[in-house]
């Protein structure tokens, strides 16, 4: 059999086994932005289902409100409709440009500070750091025998974990409900199947993905570090081992007698302060890679190392390897923020953003299509008049109650009668809809017998216009007669 | 070449090793899979068998294995048609007491009569009077402005509820055309003579050879007791209006002929033992709102 010499060369098996990472807490600059980021979205996706918006009586008061059943998204003075959807693809789009253009700058700054699956696993870590101890304590306990103490900590740790998981989960579900209302349904059992079926579902990823999965997610899920890497350059920053002050590493007592002894000596002295402080288990020494999501806090371990040795700070530090390669070769270090691609990427981002804000600013709040009946396209009358049946509807974006007017353009001495219309005004059928509503109407169009147009298919335009606002919508659409035969 | 690049430069140089496996000297990184992913894989065969345990899932050679959990598609169709029909008897419930009008003029139970009716149409009407209701040759459009038995909201329920010529339904609304020339009432000269003053009424082309004196002399004797006078048709009778231009057999010479000499007798059937009040309803002001309605 050839099979078996074959895998006798593999060096290392084709499954791997689960490594698991014990990040040590580390203080310094980054370590503080962190928490300050943690805060603020944390704070935000917890808080926001509370915030109020007045927005009258026949609305929703929640700010940020995914009201499903009724198919109404509501973003504080802004309500989406569905067939307004486009809005948040246009969002989707501004996040995407959004995404690259940080990339191009600064690397996976989204990664390493503000994407969910960092936060809650950051949240998560210092979970376990305050019931277990740091990385070293936390070593030995796993590898102890079970002890009252190694139990009592481990279970205050998940207990911890699985309530911010649960209460995770519950904040979802308050997007999609008035939150206060909600809240009180939770806590009674009255609330609706479904939001005690997603903050299940909710509880168990955040638990499974921030407690267990952590860096398996950014290493083996994400498909983002592959796409990012296919979109940066060698002028984007990123948390970068400066080799050219750290090489030749050595440990401090080494590099001390390297340097009395005249010899060439690195800033490194190899105390793997950097490996231990990362949440994804790599080591930045070895340059850019896939499972570093630059959280920068290796730059503040290995900060804290220099200090205590007496070293300039920023030996690992947002920096690039052309630069790396430039101050070897005795060139000047080039920054370049300013270049084609980031001035592409934001000239992109300011021009789908203020796209989106002028048709945001300038959409209509009273839409109107028309339907022509298909069958029979028209109806001869007993005077030998011709009528067309029209299914018209129309949509009233407003929070009040409209009237309006129904009128025909393009035919001579058309009549027009609309069923269910009780009202008119001077002839011209009026009709009512409620706030924040749709509503079908069946326009009948007829023509007298000796006003039928020439043509078999007349182009006409259908009109609703409002009387106190004199704000109008047109629906283009055809009057069909036998024509001039 | 084989051996050059089985230790190419590129794999050494990724610092990744290879599976070993070469395809004309095209070799495979070994970035190996985590375990528990592999696991995930293994509990998804596991599902699977679980998936044939609980739901239908082999073919067998009449029959197929049911599932314990006794799952089938059909059944639960049955049980949303079931839940919609309980929703539309419970939205419906409003037009069962109220009047004609009264439905007409209330939004929602308009938009539901006007929705229960559209789909009732299409189920029961549209084989003879169309899927738009503008009817075929004997079968009236019911979107015109022209009634043989009236077209208010009340005489269009009347008639769904009882039908017309329908043996069947004491009340139903009897009346036809007699057979002139078949009861040898009419000779045909005497009938050719008359088609030609009813298209004379109706502003329609006549022979030149065609005796109109005659012809209104022969109208009045016959056919005025149930067309009127003037021809203007009579409701109480289902008799057409014969001057307007709406002709449910035709209008041409031959067709009036026909019309005259075999008689004509419509028929539709009474609907009160066949759909509830609440569809008929609908159906009424459905077809009253297509546009002819009265």
């Amino acid at each position: 059999m050839a099979a078996d010499p074959l895998i006798a060369e593999l060096e290392q098996p084709l499954y791997k086994e689960h490594e698991k990472v014990y990040p040590q807490m580390v203080r310094g600059r980054y370590r503080r932005i962190k928490w300050a980021v943690m805060a603020v979205t944390l704070g935000i996706y917890y808080g926001l289902p509370f915030v109020r918006w007045d927005r009258g009586p026949n609305a929703p008061d929640q700010a940020v409100l995914l009201d499903l059943p009724a198919r109404r998204f509501y973003f504080f003075s802004i309500e989406i409709w569905p067939q307004e959807f486009y809005y948040v693809t246009g969002l989707l789009v501004l996040a995407a440009i959004g995404l690259f253009l940080a990339n191009a700058i600064a690397g996976r700054v989204w990664c390493g500070y503000t994407c969910p699956q960092t936060v809650w696993t950051d949240l998560f870590i210092a979970v376990e750091n305050f019931f277990e101890g740091d990385r070293r304590t936390r070593i030995q306990l796993d590898k102890g025998p079970w002890t009252t103490d190694k139990i009592l900590r481990k279970v205050g740790k998940h207990g911890v974990w699985l309530f911010i998981a649960w209460w995770t989960g519950g904040a979802w579900v308050l997007y999609f409900a008035d939150a206060p209302t909600l809240v009180v349904e939770l806590a009674t059992g009255t609330a609706p199947f479904q939001a005690y079926l997603w903050i299940g579902i909710l509880t168990a990823t955040t638990y499974t993905l921030a407690g267990h999965a952590r860096e398996q997610v950014c290493i083996y899920m994400c498909p983002w570090p592959r796409i990012q890497a296919a979109l940066t350059d060698q002028y984007a920053l990123n948390v970068t081992y400066r080799t050219d002050r750290g090489e030749p590493r050595g440990s401090l007592k080494k590099m001390r007698a390297k340097e009395a002894a005249g010899e060439p000596v690195g800033d490194c002295i190899d105390c793997h302060q950097c490996v231990f402080a990362c949440p994804t288990g790599v080591d930045i020494r070895d340059g850019i890679q896939l499972g570093c999501i630059q959280c920068g806090l290796c730059m503040d371990a290995c900060d804290t190392v220099m200090d205590k040795i007496g070293r300039p700070r920023g030996l690992i530090a947002y920096d690039t390897d052309m630069n790396i390669q430039a101050r070897e070769e005795g060139k000047p270090e080039a920054f370049r923020p300013i270049r084609p691609r980031t001035v592409i990427y934001a000239g992109v981002l300011v021009i789908a953003g203020l796209a989106m804000l002028f048709t945001l600013a300038n959409r209509p709040f009273v839409d109107l299509t028309a339907q022509h009946d298909r069958n029979p396209q028209f109806v001869q009358l007993s005077d030998g008049g011709v009528r067309n049946g029209f299914r018209i509807n129309i949509a009233n974006k407003r929070l009040f109650h409209r009237r309006f007017l129904v009128q025909v353009r393009g035919l001579e001495n058309a009549s027009l009668s609309i069923v269910g219309a009780s009202d008119d005004i001077a002839g011209t059928p009026a009709v009512e809809v409620g706030p924040d509503q749709t509503h079908d109407f069946r326009l009948l169009v007829a023509v007298p017998r000796e006003y039928l147009p020439d043509e078999p298919s007349m182009p006409i335009r259908i009109r609703i216009m409002e009387m106190e606002t004199g704000e109008v919508a047109e629906a283009r659409d055809f009057f069909k007669s036998p024509g001039d035969q | 070449m084989a051996d050059e690049t089985k230790t190419g430069e590129d794999v050494q140089s990724s610092g990744v090793g290879t599976t070993g496996h070469e395809w004309d000297g095209i070799q495979e990184y070994n970035n190996p899979l985590p375990k528990w992913w592999v696991w995930t894989f293994y509990v998804t065969l596991l599902w699977s068998v679980v998936y044939w345990i609980l739901m239908p899932s082999f073919p067998l050679i009449s029959d197929y294995t049911k599932g314990i959990r006794g799952h089938s598609q059909r059944a639960v169709v049955a049980e949303a048609v079931a839940e919609v029909e309980a929703l539309r008897a419970q939205n419906g419930s409003a037009l069962e007491d109220a009047e004609l009008e009264a439905i007409k003029a209330d939004p929602d139970m308009l938009t539901f009569a006007m929705a229960n009716g559209r789909a009732a149409f299409g189920d029961n009407c549209a084989p003879c009077h169309g899927t738009g209701a503008a009817g075929f040759k004997g079968y009236p459009n019911l979107n015109d402005d022209d009634w043989l038995w009236g077209g208010t909201l009340e005489d269009i329920h009347t008639t769904l509820l009882h039908g017309i010529n329908w043996d069947q339904d004491d009340d139903t609304r009897f009346g036809g055309m007699t057979a002139f020339g078949e009861e040898e009432l009419l000779t045909s000269d005497e009938i050719a003579t008359v088609a030609n003053y009813v298209r004379s009424i109706a502003g329609l082309e006549t022979r030149d050879d065609a005796d109109l004196e005659a012809g209104a002399t022969l109208f009045e004797d016959n056919c005025a007791a149930c067309h009127g006078e003037n021809g203007a048709g009579m409701i109480e009778t289902g008799a057409p209006n014969l001057t307007d231009g709406i002709w449910l057999f035709g209008a041409d010479e031959a067709d009036i002929i026909e019309g005259v000499y075999f008689g004509r007798r419509g028929v539709m059937p009474a609907w009160v033992n066949r759909l509830d009040p609440v569809t008929i309803k609908s159906l009424a002001v459905y077809v009253h709102s297509l546009g002819g309605g009265q």
